[in-house]
């Protein structure tokens, strides 16, 4: 083949896929909005019930009504700040963690059978005693949070240290490395990419802890927003608080994504 | 007295199910600026040898003295390259090839300039701010050889280091190592399961035999070979004798095995 022809059924194939990613994104908007409005008339005509499944449009309507006056944007703010320590504390934490079990074999052995049961353990139900514990406050929901990344972080990252390959330690040990050498050079640097997933892994498991904390707590923020509309039967407001955590959710997704590609381009 | 001497040495591992000897009363001394090779079939211990000459675990039975000394863990003297490169793929070449001197805190402007210098030896000025993944497997086993070189040792262990090479590549490395290992006055060991390998790298070749891994005999390669370099060893007549030696002596060796 010459180059005329290599060209341009490269441009070919360049074209092939370009209008196949039109026609994803085509058919994605098409059942979005399909979904919207069909969500809009049955609401309007009452084939669904109004008071329960609201509509996009009153659900539009409170959001601006929301915007005029501080108290989503706290709602927000609480909510937020507590997912975002939560599983970044929960990462760190838990490969802290991991690091000592692999420092101390024996103590790793020993807290074994102790790991797997916290990990069956559906966390939020320690929420109560959290909550009588810590008070019914930031840090309790903090705290639900952190407990419910920990354990698996732990469990993931640990698993990661003990499979590096252990003739990287003994190129390390030949050099003239420590101990402490061998973990700053190798086991730590190999597991990054482990810890990156795992940190992805734990945005959604924070807002499971956090959420649940505070229905739990019922104070402030968008769980507490949710529970409230629940109360007095204010669906809108529920779907809204819905809405508004999906969107932050998947922001905080993609942050995480962009640094994991920033950090390990190289591998 | 002996530079490098292995005192009876035996290794057995065990698991929860069997023990295995890998190595059965292995004595041998190395003097300075000697070449070894120990030669043998895949399983015979090599590999658990040259980890215990290195220091990374005491031998079951026996010993490792240098200069006389115990030897009690890995030593600034003694250099080890294992059997894949085993270069750290986060890390740029030079990263992985002053890893040696960071880890001993030596990382001042003479180590650093004549490590760059060795890069600059076999040929691999240019690569300093690449990351292994982009170097061929020929560079990368250089590379991993600098390493190795950077904080100076006195003896190098080296496992296997030319076995995943394609052949042209693996000549013209033989060449290069056994060059630079003569230019700085190393004393070396090399592993290896290709008999014209080790005759044409080593001043003495080691046989080895499997089940449990034992010393059966020792070859000295005549003068003649000695003063050239590998490639062009292989092509002298004393070359095709020695090898024919060796051959014949591992035919009985399989022979005796069968029996
Ligand atoms: N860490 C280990 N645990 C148990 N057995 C081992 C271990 N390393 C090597 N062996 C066994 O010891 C023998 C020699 O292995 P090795 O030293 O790798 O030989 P070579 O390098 O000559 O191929 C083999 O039978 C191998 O299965
Ligand atoms: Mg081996």
């Amino acid at each position: 083949m010459n180059k005329t022809t290599v060209n341009k059924t490269h441009a070919e194939y360049l074209q092939r896929l370009k209008k196949e990613k039109r026609n994803v994104v085509f058919v994605q908007s098409f059942i979005f909005i399909v979904f919207i409005g069909l969500w809009e008339v049955s609401s309007n005509k009452g084939w669904i019930d109004p008071l329960l499944f609201s509509s996009p449009k009153r659900i539009g309507f409170l959001l601006m009504e929301k915007l005029t006056n501080a108290s989503l944007f706290s709602h927000v703010g609480i909510t937020l700040s507590e997912t975002i320590l939560g599983f970044l504390l929960g990462t760190l934490l838990g490969t802290l963690f991991a690091s000592l079990l692999w420092w101390l074999p024996f103590l790793s052995k020993v807290l074994d059978p102790y790991l797997v049961v916290l990990n069956a353990l559906p966390k939020v139900a320690l929420g109560p005693i959290l909550i009588v514990a810590l008070g019914p406050n930031f840090t309790s929901i903090l705290a639900m949070g952190i407990l419910i990344t920990i354990i698996i972080t732990i469990m993931v990252v640990y698993s990661a240290f003990i499979n590096v390959e252990p003739n990287y330690l003994k190129v390390i040990q030949t050099l003239g490395g420590s101990k402490l050498h061998c973990f700053k050079e190798v086991i730590l640097p190999a597991c990054f990419p482990t810890i990156i997933s795992v940190l992805k892994v734990n945005v959604g498991l924070a807002w499971v802890g956090v959420i649940m904390g505070e229905f739990l707590v019922a104070k402030q923020g968008l769980g507490y927003m949710i529970i409230y509309g629940f109360q007095v039967f204010n669906f809108t407001l529920v779907l809204l608080g819905l809405l508004i955590i999906a969107i932050l959710a998947t922001i905080m997704y993609q942050l995480v994504e962009i640094l994991e590609r920033k950090l390990i381009k190289n591998r | 007295m002996a530079f490098l001497q292995l005192n009876c040495i035996s290794q057995t591992y065990f698991s929860k199910r069997s023990s295995t000897t890998a190595l059965e009363d292995i004595s041998l001394s190395v003097r300075k600026g000697e070449f070894i090779s120990f030669l043998g079939p895949s399983g015979c211990g090599k590999t658990t040898l040259l980890s215990i000459v290195a220091g990374l675990f005491p031998p079951t039975v026996g010993s490792v003295t240098l200069s006389g000394e115990l030897l009690k863990g890995p030593h600034p003297k003694i250099g080890y390259m294992l059997q894949q490169d085993y270069l750290f793929p986060w890390k740029t070449v030079k990263e992985n090839v002053l890893l040696g001197l960071k880890l001993r805190d030596q990382q001042n402007d003479r180590h650093i300039s004549k490590t760059f210098s060795l890069l600059k030896e076999v040929g691999l000025e240019g690569t300093l701010d690449m990351y292994p993944t982009q170097l061929s497997g020929g560079m990368r086993q250089r590379v991993a050889f600098v390493r190795t070189l950077a904080t100076n040792p006195e003896i190098l262990l080296l496992d296997e280091p030319f076995s995943a090479l394609d052949y042209q590549t693996k000549l013209k490395l033989e060449d290069l190592v056994s060059i630079t290992l003569m230019e700085h006055g190393k004393t070396a060991i090399l592993v290896t399961h290709d008999i014209g390998e080790a005759i044409a790298m080593s001043d003495t070749i080691i046989l080895f035999s499997k089940n449990p891994g034992r010393i059966i005999r020792t070859f000295k390669t005549p003068e003649t070979l000695k003063r050239l370099i590998p490639f062009e060893a292989r092509h002298h007549p004393d070359y095709s004798m020695m090898f024919q030696q060796i051959w014949e002596e591992l035919e009985q060796i399989e022979q005796n095995d069968s029996e």
